[in-house]
């Protein structure tokens, strides 16, 4: 009996949310009585792989097919399949990130296992196996039970404060034998926004709405958003008129994201919106309407024109940062 | 070539929730239902379009739920589409819809499934991919851009922090997103002729669930808003750093 968790790397480098995923998994273990053995599939380095020891991995097994360097759900099912057969996992642990999301439900549906998906909390054992997490969009939690002898859970990132411990795990390879069906999805072109800070796994996050007036005012959400090291995002309307990505709109139609820190500039806070932000830690407004909706879901209030506050809460972080260093 | 939409019904953006019998069952009472956003603006659109275009033949809708999705049902077939199938039992656990679509869509030989990228009641997102599996199909999430041509499907696709474009063979299971085509407005025409569209009512598999809902909980309120004054940002930072810890 174990606990597996998918490890899942960029390009041979493991970030937090595998180290939150594994540690996650690490504690489930524990509560069972057993260990965790993560499984890492592609091209990534031994001494990289020994590091999920940290995080409280037992022992890590390796199927480094180069083919798995590009993602498939149906390699990924099999390999994962695989090793949950190998290591008689009871429990298989994965993020509910947009891998995690195409693979976890394919191995559920493979294992006939029932499954969690977005959990927000340790599953409760004292009366089954009951785990947490978000419905209707934010606006309520469910208690799920899965009641099958294999279970899985998909992981919300950003739910856990991850802490580096000591260890160093036990590496293993393991072949599997993928048929030309496995990589029947190919990869044409990839594009990605080089060095900002993905929106989903972001901490903090700058948002914007239709009360910054046009494009080219953004200017003093991004100066804002590289003093903090946060991530950008925007309302629908926004997004709409093409004044900023797709990728950065967020709500009920957009993404749903959970950083520790969101602040909304020019947002009215429409039940839309807030239920893709709703689950972000504490919540900043800013906007020049004291009636405007969001404050009601705010944490911290500022009643004025973003043109004039932003800037100003710019050189606070400046000052503040200087001051700590 | 055939495509199937996965049609589920939810109810609409604005409702406030609120919980009945000890916080055990959402309280339908009042509850305005739709067609679940990213299904209806997204797949179905999107499925309509390849029709028009003359790449599919035909567009089919199989919705999983009891007669009160009829409505619901009936508003996709007035956006277009040419028959529904209702299967005729309810359930929350994402391994009993996936299984019964499956059961249904397995002899019908479908080249391409579309649903949503996820239901906005329930916040899963994972019947696709159970659905790919359960098929044996190729399976793409998260899709903002679909074309066929020549037997091959061209899928843009979110990825963390960017995007990627794949080319799968169909049959293919593509759960669909933002991006994908524009939503439309049922016209008269439309309303009129769904009224005389076979809507097929089947018996479900016989299938057990894996998971069930216990219960449900509501957020705790916020406390309350703590206003700063906007000539004192210097307090926001300090008030983030010290009483929130986020910075
Ligand atoms: C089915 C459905 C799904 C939807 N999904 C989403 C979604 O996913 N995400 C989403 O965001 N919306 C979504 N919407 C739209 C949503 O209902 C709102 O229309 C939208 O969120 C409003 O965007 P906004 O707050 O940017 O604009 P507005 O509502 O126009 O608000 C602008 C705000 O800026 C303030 N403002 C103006 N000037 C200034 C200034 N100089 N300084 C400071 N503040 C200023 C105003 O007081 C106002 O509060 C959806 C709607 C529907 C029906
Ligand atoms: N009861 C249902 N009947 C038909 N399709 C459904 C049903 N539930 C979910 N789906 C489809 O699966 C997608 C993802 O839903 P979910 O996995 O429940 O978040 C939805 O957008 C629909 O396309």
């Amino acid at each position: 009996m174990s606990v597996i968790v998918l490890a899942e790397h960029t390009q041979g480098t493991f970030r937090k949310k595998t180290f939150e995923a594994v540690q996650y998994a690490a504690t489930i273990a524990q509560s069972l009585g057993t260990s965790v053995t993560a499984v890492a599939l592609g091209n990534i380095a031994e001494s990289e792989l020994q590091g999920l020891g940290q995080y409280g991995a037992a022992k890590v097994l390796h199927i480094a097919d180069a083919r798995l360097d590009n993602f498939s759900s149906r390699a990924y099912t099999k390999a994962l399949v695989a090793a949950a057969q190998k290591e008689a996992a009871k429990v298989i642990v994965a993020l509910h990130d947009v891998s995690g999301k195409a693979v976890a439900p394919r191995i559920a549906a493979n294992l006939k296992a029932g499954m969690v998906a977005g959990a927000v909390s340790h599953p409760d054992l004292s009366n089954g196996f009951v785990v947490k997490k978000a419905v209707f969009s934010g606006k309520a939690f469910a208690y799920v039970n899965i009641s099958s002898d294999v279970k899985i859970i998909t992981l919300m990132p950003n739910t856990f404060a991850v802490t580096k411990g000591e260890g160093s795990a036990a590496v293993e390879k393991m072949e599997v034998a993928f048929d030309d069906k496995d990589f029947g999805v190919t990869v044409k072109e990839v594009n990605k926004v080089t060095g900002a800070v993905p929106l989903t796994e972001a901490e903090l996050v700058v948002s914007g709405g239709r009360g910054m007036k046009g494009p080219e005012n953004w200017h003093i959400l991004e100066d804002l958003a590289k003093e903090l090291g946060a991530a950008l995002a925007c309302s629908r309307p926004v997004a709409d008129s093409h004044w900023r990505p797709h990728h950065e709109h967020v709500g009920q139609t957009g993404g749903t994201i959970r950083p520790n820190l969101y602040i909304a500039v020019g947002i009215s806070g429409a039940i839309q919106h807030l239920a893709g932000v709703n689950g972000s830690k504490t919540i900043v407004v800013i906007n020049k309407d004291p009636e405007a909706p969001f404050f009601k879901a705010a944490d911290y209030g500022v009643v004025g024109d973003a043109m004039e506050v932003v800037p100003r809460l710019t050189e606070a972080v400046k000052k503040f940062k200087e001051s700590h260093n | 070539m055939k495509i199937l939409v996965c049609i589920s019904q939810v109810p609409d953006t604005t409702t406030k929730i609120a919980f009945a019998d000890n916080n055990t069952h959402f309280n339908t009472q009042g509850v305005q239902f739709i067609i679940n956003p990213y299904d209806e603006w997204y797949a179905l659109v999107r499925a309509l379009e390849l029709k028009e275009s003359g790449a599919a033949t035909a567009v089919n809708l199989v919705t999983v739920g009891k007669a009160d999705a009829e409505p619901v049902i009936r508003k996709a077939l007035a956006l277009g589409g040419d028959e529904a199938i209702r299967i005729d039992t309810d359930s929350s656990d994402p391994y009993v819809v996936a299984a019964q679509i499956a059961a249904y869509a397995k002899a019908e030989n479908y080249d391409l499934v579309l649903c949503g990228k996820e239901s906005i009641d329930y916040n899963n997102g994972v019947t696709g991919a159970m659905l790919a599996e359960m098929l044996d199909m190729n399976y793409i999430g998260f899709a903002t851009k679909l074309d066929i041509e020549g037997g091959t499907a061209t899928v843009k696709r979110e990825i963390e922090g960017g995007e990627e474009t794949d080319a799968s063979s169909l049959p293919l299971v593509v759960s669909c997103q933002k991006g994908m085509s524009e939503a439309r407005i049922p016209n008269m025409r439309g309303i009129m002729a769904a009224r005389t569209k076979p809507l097929k009512v089947v018996a479900p598999a016989d299938v057990q669930p894996l998971s069930n809902i216990v219960s449900y909980e509501l957020p705790p309120a916020k406390t309350g808003v703590k206003m700063v004054s906007p000539d004192n940002m210097d307090e926001l930072v300090s008030l983030l750093h010290n009483e929130a810890k986020v910075i």
